[in-house]
């Protein structure tokens, strides 16, 4: 009898292992909306209420001829826009920070096509199971116009397949492993206005080579597409770019919290350089730890946009210092970012400074689907129809929109970034840009 | 039954050569690891002090687990969570010892007041558990305590998410265990030290209570026969209890040597090392105290130095990501050749 127990027992710990990987669902949270629009500051807002009609053309035949039909309100219905943004964990700066950027964007552009603009907040939880719940639940919201998310890569996958099995436009304001837009393995309704990792590995490779004049590195991934991939990147880039040799490409899981083993055997080459693109809990971790190995005593760190954000700093404490991150250009030319937006984020959020890196795209992504669902949006009776096929072609063919990030060009598998990586590093318990120069 | 038995022969020689030739293989990677020479001596002395240190923490969770289900023969799946509880309260209490200056001013008594916090708070959770959860399903069907164990590991878990948020958070350092320090030709970090020391004492001090208190045999008793020892006035309810605060104060105790360790708390942070621990029960013997101490440092030593010892000979890319597949691994085959763990006792149900 006791036997059984204890096998069934072991039956219910690995049921425990699968139920872990769901953890932290979260509830989506909504904070603050009392839209107070100011329309007139905003240099994107087509201002005129009376005529932001769309532009678009057509009749019911066109819902028809569509593969996915149209998006269908009646007058005085809200036009839902779905996130799948990780809102909750170790990581959840990321996606709040996304988050608050998107409730900016509409507090500026309040209605899309004469709607009122509803958010449908969901919680990509940083992991495929997280993003594959929260693509679901958006999936099966009648008439949700588009999603913006996911925040992590390793949601974005099957986020993406979700989405676009269903015709509906996903636009990720911070995935950016480039296998998400890479020619076989990209979805055909998503889109990101986030840098692609290609950018960002190549980048960080020219930083430790030409700027900081190092020749060996290593570098740990978590296994997760992001970091995985941004990790590939840089060690191919490091090699060919400037002869570089890499030592060591080495891997940890999500959750470990003893990374002894790896960097045992990273110090067993002593790199001059360690780089480990990877999340919060375990970036902080590695850091503390990396600092307190025997080997890697002149070894510098540098880690990527997955942890830019003040929680890394708390956690790593002092040993964060002189940690290099790269991380997509928040020096954004003109004045409508520290004017306008920074105060609106700042009201939003309730937070003194961003907490991440991507709201300023998450602010763009909102108003590229603004802009498309505009373009191809019609009325037919006082109800609007968005056909969801021209929506993405609309979306697709989005060329030199001029937001926050830059000039937003799409290319046939979704990137749209105008893509510009700088370097910073921790400089007195703060992150200060040091690369490139102005 | 002739037939069935030599069955069962041909079934046992099966996994007898299966396991002869999974140690074959683990003994030649670790042989031409070794004959590689990628890691110094001093390095493999780090990974087995690292090793320690985890497998310490492993320990002092998993007497619980062992504890509880030699009295009740049940698992309390919720301990993880009081493991968890005990590590948020040592937070919040070094927090405030650290904005008062307590830990830069004494830091010893600071440290002496954070670990009776933790171990306070922890114990007082795993009795209420054991007095809300398990107590009203004392006599119902085994399987019946193993759910509201999740029930109430869930409730716990996300209380602690309700109550401080689903981040991650930074614990204040304990300048006072920083550097490193020497015992004869062994080097280890001040922490690590400190770790070690305390889960040995605790063991120690848990291992004499046991074996030389009235208490500690009115336990005994009843893991022996709880109706006899009932008849021999002993009041099983209270022994009952007093083992769930004996439980509770072991994880409150590995929760601040955990932070102190890893410098994080976080809501969900229970759950690993509590699988963990109970693989460590399991692999020890379920109930058998000593086996728990020794399972847990054998989990421990494992995995931090199996990926490197066993993996690496073998040219396996990134081998430390498969540090949970080796511990699970010895798992199975420590259930396959011994059921009962390493030092498990006779069953006698």
């Amino acid at each position: 009898m006791q036997k059984y127990t204890r096998w069934s027992a072991i039956l219910v710990v690995l049921m425990l292992a699968l139920a872990a990987c769901q953890s932290g669902s979260g509830s989506s949270g909504d904070p603050v909306t009392s839209a107070d629009p100011v329309t007139s500051a905003d240099p994107v807002t087509s201002a005129d209420p009376g005529e932001s009609m769309g532009t678009g053309t057509g009749s019911a035949a066109d819902c028809d001829a569509d593969e996915f039909g149209c998006i269908e309100l009646a007058e005085g219905d809200p036009l839902v826009i779905g996130t799948a943004l990780v809102i909750s964990g170790a990581n959840e700066t990321l996606g709040t920070d996304s988050q608050i950027g998107t409730e900016v964007a509409r507090q500026f552009r309040p209605k899309i096509a004469d709607h009122e603009v509803e958010f449908d907040h969901q919680d990509d939880e940083c992991g495929p199971e997280g993003g594959t719940a929260a693509a679901r639940a958006l999936v099966s919201t009648e008439n949700i116009a588009a999603v913006i998310g996911t925040s992590c890569s390793g949601a974005g996958v099957p986020a993406a397949e979700i989405t676009s099995a269903e015709g509906i436009l996903m636009v990720s304001p911070s995935n950016t492993a480039p296998s998400l837009t890479a020619e076989d393995t990209h979805e055909p309704f998503y889109a990101r206005t986030a840098h692609n990792d290609e950018i960002q590995g190549a980048a960080m490779a020219q930083f430790v080579c030409e700027e900081l004049g190092l020749t060996t590195a290593a570098t740990i991934d978590d296994g997760s597409p992001y970091a995985d991939q941004l990790a590939a990147v840089f060690a191919r880039q490091f090699e060919e770019q400037c002869d570089g040799t890499i030592t060591a490409e080495e891997a940890v899981s999500e959750g470990q919290t003893d990374f002894s083993g790896v960097l045992e055997n990273i110090a067993a080459d002593a790199p001059e350089f360690l780089y480990f693109p990877i999340f919060v809990a375990e970036g902080a971790l590695i850091t503390q730890q990396a600092k307190a190995t025997a080997g890697l005593d002149d070894t510098i760190l540098g880690g990527a946009d997955g942890y830019f954000t003040p929680d890394w700093l708390d956690a790593a404490g002092e040993d964060a210092e002189g940690h290099y991150l790269s991380g997509p250009d928040l020096d954004f030319a003109g004045d409508f970012y520290a004017d306008e937006f920074l105060p609106a984020y700042r009201d939003i959020g309730g937070l003194d400074e961003p907490v991440s890196v991507f709201h300023a795209h998450a602010y763009d992504a909102y108003n590229m689907i603004a802009e498309a669902i505009e373009e191809v949006a019609f009325t037919d009776g006082g109800t609007t129809y968005i056909p969801r096929t021209a929506l993405r072609d609309a979306f697709f063919a989005t060329s030199g929109y001029e937001g926050i990030t830059g000039s937003l060009t799409c290319n046939e598998t979704g990137d749209c970034a105008d893509a510009r990586i700088s370097v910073s590093q921790v400089t007195s318990g703060a992150f200060e840009r040091i690369w490139p120069d102005e | 039954m002739p037939v069935r038995r030599s069955r069962l022969n041909f079934v046992n020689l099966f996994l007898w050569v299966l396991g002869g030739s999974i140690l074959a293989l683990a003994a030649f990677g670790a042989f031409l690891t070794i004959q590689q020479g990628r890691l110094s001596g001093d390095q493999w002395q780090t990974l087995i002090i690292a090793g320690i240190a985890l497998g310490s923490v492993y320990a002092l969770i998993a007497l619980g687990y062992t504890l509880v289900y030699g009295i009740l023969f049940m698992i309390n799946f919720a301990h993880g969570e009081v493991f968890m509880w005990g590590a948020f309260t040592a937070y919040f209490a070094a927090t405030a010892l650290n904005d008062a200056g307590m830990m830069a001013s004494n830091p010893i008594l600071a440290f002496v007041l954070v670990l009776a916090t933790a171990m306070l708070v922890s114990m007082l959770v795993a009795v209420m558990l054991e007095r809300i959860a398990y107590r009203p399903l004392r006599g119902a069907p085994r399987l019946v305590p193993l759910i509201t164990a999740i029930g109430a590991s869930l409730v716990l878990q996300y209380t602690a998410r309700g109550f401080y948020g689903s981040g991650v958070r930074a614990y204040p350092d304990f300048t006072l265990f920083d550097g490193s320090i020497e015992l004869g030709p062994v080097g280890m970090t001040v922490k690590q030290f400190v770790v070690i020391a305390s889960a040995i004492t605790i063991m120690v001090l848990l291992y004499l209570f046991i074996n030389n208190t009235r208490t500690g045999r009115a336990m005994r008793a009843v893991s022996e026969d709880k109706d006899v020892a009932a008849m021999m006035g002993i009041n099983v309810d209270r022994i009952i209890v007093t083992t769930f605060a004996i439980g509770g104060l072991l994880a409150g105790a590995a929760g601040i040597l955990y932070t102190l360790l890893f410098n994080q708390v976080h809501f969900f942070m229970g759950f690993l090392p509590g699988i963990k621990a109970f693989t460590a029960a399991v692999l020890g013997g379920i109930g058998n105290v000593i086996g728990a101490a020794l399972g847990g440092l054998a989990l421990g030593i494992l995995e931090s130095l199996g990926p490197n010892l066993l993996l690496t000979g073998y040219g396996i890319p990134a081998p430390n990501q498969l540090k949970d597949v080796i511990a699970f691994s010895v798992l199975v085959l420590v259930l396959i050749f011994r059921p009962a763990g390493f030092l498990g006792r006779k069953e006698n149900v």
